[in-house]
């Protein structure tokens, strides 16, 4: 069964629809990647599947379950958690508060503030600290952490490279992989192709709110994902 | 000596206004929600401690046991039932609701309650005063008044910094989408946060009812007083609050000591020069 599967789902800001009978599967344990152009919808894929878009159409199942039309606190209830686009830390919270925040949906598991701390050492160094205050590949790192607070079996991750330099990117997609050893579903939304290739089983390329290829993330034809990517 | 006592009653007067004020500066700091109907609530409350005192026989601040969990709990169905559907991108949705409740309110006291003034009377404890060195006479009941505003605003502190629910609240006042995602269900703590808010004013509410006069007109006074004080301490900061109720008690009573009737003014033109020099208030904490 897979973790999470979406069946026909639409999504709309007002009058304008994003999404057009998107249908994605993402299988226990895998990790996943989103790509396409900027507008594709990506974001909004995930947006839609944590609940912050209302009266999205279709299908989303979660386990099996059903959670389309439930709001964004009961979904991240259910084990599904984002790492925003911008990072969207509280800024009036220090670091250490951004991260127990992280962890007001209650759900018990093998993440807590010491293991979150294990994996990002900066951020025990600095958890007093405003987090405002930190660089942006910290700021992105205490993101992550406050997102695996709430122990999800899902972890949607949108654009983490945004904005990071190059061996902070590197650092941070290397911690991933200790996310997912941990058992964590992880799904990748990234403009960079490259990057979000090498961190993933399968991709699933979006184009003008629609699915325009998927497969396996090794061995694609790079000809035929510039397509899909670009609608050329 | 004579105007170190008009301070001291000044600062005194301070801690009621500061009962005011916390509610109005709880709500427009978590949800950025301004009550219009903050003064004429306070009213109500007042009310409610009359009918209770008359209906029971208990004495006026027993009456506190009743007041402040029906504040409770008409502030949480409030805005879970009214308020939380004016709440969006624009300010005044909730301007003009909370006007009209205002209004509503009003009008509802005036019909079952008639235009008289009225008074909880507490005994000996209305008059009876301390000695202070220096030979300033401080009333025991204002004095009561301003430690329970101080232990009220502690409180609230602990709250706001030691707990989880207070970490929530300060989240969803940073980023109210983002707290969602971390599963804090914003229209339950926006009810909370109202029905502390409404508890608040129900102590208010008492004290002011033993204090002094009241009829069902007086509410929009007293907002102005909330949000004077609200003003000068500065949005979002519950000492600068205090702070800025204690301003306005010192204004009116030196203003008070120098004309009666320059009581209300003196305060308001203290608003109006604090507000010019510091636009932002002397403490504000809250950032857009």
């Amino acid at each position: 069964m897979s973790v999470l599967e979406t069946r026909g789902l639409n999504a709309f800001y007002g009058d304008f629809q994003a999404l057009f009978g998107v249908d994605v599967a993402v299988g226990a344990g895998e990790t996943v990647a989103i790509i396409g152009a900027n507008g594709a919808g990506k974001s909004t894929f995930l947006k839609a599947v944590v609940g912050l878009i209302a009266g999205a159409g279709g299908e989303v199942l979660f386990e099996g379950r059903q959670i389309g039309g439930l709001r964004a606190h009961e979904i991240v209830r259910a084990g599904i958690s984002l790492v925003p686009e911008g990072r969207r830390l509280f800024p009036s919270l220090s670091v250490e508060e951004n991260l127990r925040m992280g962890a007001y949906a209650g759900r018990a598991g093998a993440w807590s503030l010491g293991r979150v701390y294990e994996l990002f050492p900066v951020l025990a160094e600095k958890r007093q600290a405003p987090a405002t205050s930190l660089s942006g590949g910290q700021q992105q790192m205490a993101a992550i952490g406050r997102a695996l607070m709430s122990n999800p079996r899902l972890l949607l991750c949108d654009e983490l490279s945004l904005g990071l330099a190059p061996a902070v990117i590197k650092d941070i997609y290397a911690r991933l992989a200790e996310i997912v050893a941990e058992g964590a579903t992880l799904v990748i939304v990234e403009q960079d192709i490259n990057q979000a290739l090498a961190a993933s089983d399968r991709f699933y390329c979006f184009q003008e709110g629609r699915v325009s290829l998927g497969g396996a993330a090794k061995g694609f034809d790079r000809a035929a994902v510039t397509a899909a990517y670009f609608g050329v | 000596m004579e105007w170190l006592s008009v301070i001291v009653q000044g600062t005194l007067l301070g801690g009621l206004y500061a009962l005011f004020a916390v509610g109005l500066s709880l709500t427009f700091g978590i949800m950025r929600l301004v009550n219009i109907g903050h003064g004429d609530l306070i009213i109500l409350a007042a009310f409610i401690a009359l009918v209770v005192v008359q209906a029971l026989g208990i004495h006026p601040l027993a009456s506190l046991a009743i007041v402040v969990p029906a504040m409770f709990a008409l502030g949480y169905l409030l805005q879970r039932g009214v308020l939380n559907r004016t709440l969006g991108e624009s300010i005044l949705p909730p301007l003009l609701v909370t006007f009209g409740l205002s209004v509503i309110i009003e009008n509802l006291l005036l019909q079952l309650f008639g235009a008289d003034t009225r008074r909880l009377h507490v005994g000996a404890l209305e008059t009876d005063s301390l000695v202070l060195p220096g030979g300033i006479a401080v009333g025991l009941f204002p004095l009561l008044i301003f430690a329970v505003a101080v232990a009220v605003i502690a409180a609230l502190q602990l709250l706001f910094y030691r707990t989880d629910l207070g970490r929530a609240f300060r989240a969803t006042s940073d980023d109210a989408v983002t707290a969602e995602l971390m599963g804090a269900d914003n229209r339950h703590l926006y009810a909370l946060a109202m029905a502390i808010a409404l508890a608040v004013t129900g102590v208010a509410g008492v004290f002011l009812a033993i204090r002094s006069n009241f009829d069902p007109a007086i509410g929009p006074s007293r907002l102005i007083f909330a949000f004077e004080a609200v003003i000068i301490g500065g949005l979002g900061s519950l000492w600068g609050t205090l702070a800025g109720a204690v301003i306005l008690g010192v204004a009116q009573s030196i203003g008070s000591a120098l004309r009666p009737e320059w009581q209300i003014l003196a305060g308001d033109i203290t608003f109006l020069v604090i507000l010019v020099l510091r636009p932002n208030g002397l403490f504000q904490r809250t950032r857009d």
